[in-house]
C-alpha cells in the first residue's frame, strides 16, 4: 500500500479533475457553504478556495487529532499564497480520491506522514493559486503578470492597480492552472519554520471546538452498543423486554457487532443497556490469555515461517558461532490499547438510500467504503464529515464504531449518535499486537560484535485492515528492525504469527516493539563489552552522520559525560523512524514506592526541514508521555478472551504528577522532512529500559518495567 | 420531575431523572457540550465543573444533588480568563478534548490559590489525565496564569 512520492505531473491531473468534481456539486462541508453564501465559490484547485468575500478556505486532507495539521497544512498554502496563516480557514474534507495521502495510499491521516505528504503538494496549491490570481489581475487589468504582485491578500499592479485576493478570484478561475508553478526555495521561507501559534487553540480552550461526541442533529437520538465481552462473539439470544420498557427508549437493535439500546437521551440508553438479557456464542477467542498468546508467539518463532527482513550481510550465525562471546536475549512487548481521551463515536443518519456519516476518523474513505458495503449502497451515497478527534493514535482509522452507527440508524430511522462508554472502549480496541524479538550476537575479543541475528514475531495488523496475503512481507512490522551499527554478519527474519486477537496501529507501530529490543540488546552488549553504551554506539556508527550528529547533541545537552544526579542514572536510545534521526537521553530514580520515577528527559532530532517547531516540540513532549506510560504503566491482559483491563484505575495513564522535565533540541537541516508524531513514542522505551538498568542492575525485558518487574528481574 | 439550578449563572431546568449524571444534562439536555466525557467513573477529570465553586467530577455526580447549586462550566470561564489567555500562549491544546476538565481543574486551584506550588498543582491537577501528554505546558500556564491574577 506504500507508494513512492506524488509525480508533480499525476497530482495537477488529479487536482483539475477534482475542480470539476467540485463544480459538479460535491457536498462541501459548513464553512465552505457559508462562504458560498458570501459571494461565488471559486476552486482553482480542490484544496484551496477562494470566495469573493475575500475568505479563504483550505480544504484539509488530514484529519486534526492533535497533531496540528490544522496548523502546518495551512502554513504551507500561506507561505506560496502570501496570506496570514490565520486567515486561512480549515474545513476538513470530504473522501475524495484527490485527498490520498500519496505515502500511504489512501485518505488516511497516520504514519506521521502529515507533512511529508503535504510539504511538495500544498505548496505547489499555493503558487498555482497565486499566479492564476496574478494572471487574472493581469487579464483585467491589461498588464503583464510580471508586473503584477500578489502579497498579504493584496494584488497591486502599475499605476496604483489594487483588488483583494477575492475580488480577483473570478477572474483568476478562468485562468488554466499553471502545471509548473515557481515555489519558494527554503531560503526565502517567511511562514515555514515559525512558531506559528495553533489555529485551534482558541477552540480548544473555550469549549467550541466540535468533537465527534459533541455533533447534533435535529431529531437525533443516541445509541449505547452492548459487544460481546469476548472479542469477535456474537449474539445468539437477546431479551429486550426490560430494556424495552425503560423510559424514553426508542428501540433495541441488533447489529453483527452487538445489541445497541436508542433512547432519547444517552443516559437512558445506558440504564436500559443494562436491562438486556443477552446469550452470547463467545467464538474462538473465548479461551484466549495474553500469556498464552506470548506463548504461541514463542512456538511461531522457532517454527513459523521465516522471512528475510532485508538480505543477509555475511554469515551472522557462523560469525556468531565462532565468537569469543555470545550474548541472547528476547524483549516481549505487551498488548496495549489506544485510549484517546474521546471515546469511540459517531453519528449517521441513513435515509432514503443515502447516509450522512459525522464524526472523528483518520480514514474518510474507509468510513464512506465500509458504511456503503454495510447498508449495500453507492458510496457516492455515503457523504463523511469530519470533526475534531479527541485524540487518534490509530484507534481512529478503524471503522467499526461508524459502520455500527450506520447501521443503527438505518434500523431506527432516525439520525443516530452512538457513543461508547470507557469501558467499551478499552475492552473492544483493536490492540497493539504483542512483540517477541530475539537478539543473538557474537562479540570479539574488544567486545564488539561480529555478528547479529534478529528475528522478530508479531502479528501483522496489515493482513487484517488491508488484505496483505499471507506470509508476505509486512513493512509496518519491521520498522526499525534493523539498527544503524555497522556490523561485519547481521541476518533479520520476520515470523508472522495470528495470536488470535485483533490487532490495530498503535503510535509508533513495530518502531515500539523493535527499537527496545535493537536499543535494549546494544546496552546489553556495551556492559558485556565494559564500555560505556554512548562511546559503544558511537563507535559502530561511522558514515551515519544523522545518528552521530543527535546522540552527540542529546547526550551533551544531557550532561551525560558528567553523570546524573545522585540516586539517578542516565539511560540513551537512538531510532530512525519516519525520515526522522531522535536520540533520547533518560535520567531515571526510584521512588519512595519502589517505582521508577523519570527525572528528565533529553531528546535531539533531525527531522530535516521543519515547519513549526512548537508542534514539533509538543510532539516531542507528547511522545514521551506516551512512551513512558508504555514502559513504565500499563498493558492490556486478557483471561477467559476476556480484555482485564477496563477504565483508567486498571489501565493507568501518566499523570501531572509524573511528568519528567523535557529538553529538546532540533536540528537545524535542509534535509526533507520528516515525521514527527511518532517516533519519539518508541524511542524513549529502551532510553527508559537501559536507564533502570543501569540503576538498579536489573534488566527487565518484557514491558512494562514496574517496580514489581524491577523486583523479579 | 423538574429541578431547577444555575448554570453560569443562570437558572436552569432539567427534566432528567435524577439519578442522571450532571454531565449528561449539561451536555444532552442543556446543550453545553464544552464539559466531556471521557471515562464516566471519576478516573480522568475530563468532565470537571465547579459546583459551588468546587471542582467535582460531572460523570459522577447525580442531578438530584444539585438543586439549587450554582454550577460553572468551561462556557462559564468567559473565553478570556487568565487560564484560557495562558493555555493559548503556552500553546498547551493538542487533540484537546481533556482541556475543559484541566482548566475548570485550575481555576477552581487559583480562586484559591494564586500562588501554588507545584505540589498544590499536582494536587489540583492529578486527577486530569491527558493522553496527549500537554503536562509540562499545562504547568507552566498555571503558573503564569496565577501571577497575572496576583498583577491583577
Amino acid at each position: 500500500m506504500i507508494s513512492t512520492e506524488t509525480n508533480r505531473r499525476d497530482f495537477i491531473k488529479t487536482t483539475s479533475i477534482a475542480t470539476s468534481g467540485l463544480m459538479m456539486g460535491v457536498v462541501l462541508p459548513s464553512t465552505v457553504s457559508k462562504s458560498i453564501a458570501a459571494g461565488t465559490l471559486h476552486t482553482p484547485n480542490a484544496w484551496v478556495h477562494i470566495a469573493d468575500d475575500n475568505s479563504i478556505t483550505l480544504l484539509s486532507a488530514r484529519s486534526e487529532m492533535g497533531q496540528g495539521v490544522y496548523t502546518s497544512m495551512p502554513m504551507l498554502i500561506a507561505e506560496e499564497l502570501n496570506v496570514d496563516v490565520n486567515k486561512v480557514v480549515i474545513s476538513a474534507a470530504p473522501p475524495g480520491a484527490v485527498y490520498v495521502n500519496a505515502l500511504l495510499g489512501a485518505m488516511i491521516t497516520g504514519g506521521s506522514t502529515s507533512v511529508r505528504d503535504g510539504w511538495e503538494k500544498l505548496r505547489i496549491a499555493g503558487a498555482q493559486v497565486r499566479e492564476m490570481l496574478v494572471a487574472g489581475a493581469a487579464a483585467e487589468w491589461g498588464v503583464p503578470a510580471s508586473a503584477v504582485k500578489a502579497e498579504n491578500g493584496m494584488l497591486t499592479g502599475p499605476g496604483g492597480k489594487k483588488a483583494t485576493y477575492g475580488q480577483m478570484a473570478e477572474a483568476a478561475s478562468k485562468q488554466p492552472v499553471p502545471e509548473k508553478p515557481s515555489i519558494k526555495a527554503p531560503k526565502d521561507f517567511r511562514v515555514v519554520g515559525k512558531r506559528i501559534a495553533r489555529t485551534d487553540a482558541p477552540a480548544k480552550v473555550n469549549g467550541t471546538a466540535e468533537f465527534g461526541i459533541d455533533v447534533r442533529l435535529p431529531g437525533m437520538v443516541y445509541a449505547s452498543l452492548e459487544q460481546s465481552p469476548v472479542i469477535g462473539g456474537k449474539v445468539v439470544r437477546v431479551d429486550s423486554t426490560a430494556a424495552k420498557a425503560m423510559p424514553g427508549v426508542v428501540d433495541v437493535i441488533e447489529i453483527p457487532d452487538g445489541v445497541a439500546v436508542v433512547a432519547n437521551s444517552y443516559w437512558g440508553a445506558v440504564k436500559a443497556r443494562r436491562a438486556l438479557k443477552i446469550d452470547w456464542d463467545f467464538g474462538a477467542g473465548a479461551n484466549l490469555s495474553s500469556d498464552g498468546m506470548i506463548e504461541t508467539h514463542r512456538q511461531a518463532s522457532s517454527t513459523g515461517k521465516v522471512l528475510p527482513i532485508q538480505p543477509a550481510k555475511g554469515d551472522a550465525l557462523g560469525a556468531i558461532g565462532g565468537s569469543a562471546k555470545k550474548l541472547s536475549a528476547t524483549y516481549i512487548t505487551p498488548l496495549q490499547s489506544h485510549s484517546p481521551m474521546e471515546p469511540m463515536n459517531f453519528t449517521a443518519h441513513v435515509t432514503g438510500g443515502k447516509a450522512l456519516l459525522i464524526g472523528p476518523t483518520q480514514f474518510q474513505q474507509g468510513v464512506q467504503g465500509g458504511v456503503a458495503a454495510a447498508l449495500g449502497i453507492k458510496p457516492e451515497d455515503v457523504q463523511v464529515q469530519t470533526t475534531f478527534l479527541g485524540g487518534g493514535f490509530g484507534r481512529r482509522i478503524e471503522l467499526d464504531f461508524p459502520v455500527q452507527a450506520a447501521l443503527i440508524s438505518k434500523a431506527v430511522k432516525l439520525p443516530v449518535k452512538l457513543v461508547w462508554s470507557r469501558e467499551d472502549d478499552m475492552t473492544h480496541d483493536f490492540y497493539r499486537p504483542i512483540g517477541f524479538n530475539q537478539i543473538n550476537a557474537g562479540l570479539d575479543s574488544n567486545g564488539m560484535p561480529v555478528g547479529l541475528h534478529f528475528k522478530l514475531t508479531s502479528q501483522s495488523i496489515t493482513q487484517r485492515a488491508f488484505g496483505l496475503p499471507k506470509d508476505t512481507m509486512d513493512p509496518f512490522m519491521v520498522e526499525a528492525a534493523v539498527a544503524p551499527y555497522n556490523i561485519a554478519n547481521t541476518q533479520h527474519d520476520l515470523v508472522i504469527h495470528d495470536a488470535g486477537l485483533r490487532v490495530g496501529y498503535w503510535r509508533g507501530v513495530s518502531h515500539n516493539m523493535n527499537a527496545f529490543a535493537n536499543e535494549s540488546f546494544v546496552d546489553e552488549m556495551a556492559l558485556a563489552a565494559g564500555k560505556d553504551p554512548v562511546e559503544y554506539r558511537m563507535a559502530m556508527l561511522e558514515g551515519k552522520t544523522r545518528f552521530q550528529n543527535v546522540l552527540k547533541l542529546a547526550t551533551e545537552k544531557a550532561g551525560y559525560k558528567k553523570g546524573a544526579g545522585k540516586g539517578n542514572a542516565f539511560g540513551v536510545s537512538i531510532m530512525e523512524g519516519y525520515d526522522t534521526y531522535v536520540a533520547v537521553v533518560a535520567e531515571v530514580s526510584i521512588g519512595a514506592d519502589g517505582e521508577v520515577k523519570v527525572v528528565k528527559t533529553t531528546v535531539a532530532a533531525d527531522m530535516g526541514m521543519i515547519v513549526n517547531p512548537e508542534i514539533v516540540d509538543q510532539q516531542i513532549q507528547s511522545s514521551i508521555i506516551m512512551g513512558m506510560g508504555t514502559t513504565l504503566k500499563h498493558s492490556i491482559t486478557l483471561a477467559n478472551g476476556r480484555v482485564q483491563q477496563t477504565n483508567f484505575n486498571t489501565y493507568p495513564m501518566v499523570r501531572t504528577n509524573e511528568a519528567p522535565l523535557i529538553d529538546i533540541v532540533l536540528v537545524k537541516s535542509s534535509e526533507k522532512p520528516g515525521g514527527i508524531g511518532e517516533p519519539v513514542t518508541a524511542a524513549i522505551v529502551p532510553a527508559l529500559a537501559n536507564a533502570v538498568a543501569k540503576l538498579t542492575g536489573k534488566r527487565v525485558r518484557t514491558l512494562p518495567i514496574t517496580g514489581k518487574a524491577i523486583q523479579q528481574a | 420531575m423538574s429541578l431547577q439550578f444555575k448554570v453560569n449563572g443562570k437558572t436552569v431546568s432539567s427534566n432528567s431523572e435524577a439519578d442522571t449524571p450532571l454531565l449528561w444534562v449539561i451536555r444532552d439536555e442543556l446543550g453545553l457540550t464544552g464539559t466531556k466525557f471521557g471515562c464516566g467513573a471519576a478516573l480522568c477529570g475530563s468532565c470537571t465543573v465547579h459546583v459551588n465553586g468546587e471542582a467535582v467530577r460531572s460523570c459522577q455526580t447525580q442531578v438530584g444533588n444539585i438543586a439549587g447549586s450554582n454550577v460553572a462550566t468551561i462556557e462559564g470561564l468567559g473565553g478570556t480568563h487568565a487560564l484560557q489567555k495562558a493555555w493559548v500562549k503556552h500553546q498547551v491544546p493538542q487533540c484537546g478534548y481533556c482541556q475543559s476538565g484541566q482548566l475548570m481543574s485550575a481555576a477552581a486551584l487559583l480562586s484559591k490559590n494564586k500562588n501554588p506550588s507545584d505540589a498544590d498543582i499536582d494536587a489540583a491537577m492529578a486527577g486530569n489525565v491527558c493522553r496527549c501528554g500537554t503536562y509540562t505546558r499545562i504547568r507552566a500556564a498555571v503558573k503564569d496564569a496565577a501571577s497575572q491574577l496576583r498583577a491583577a
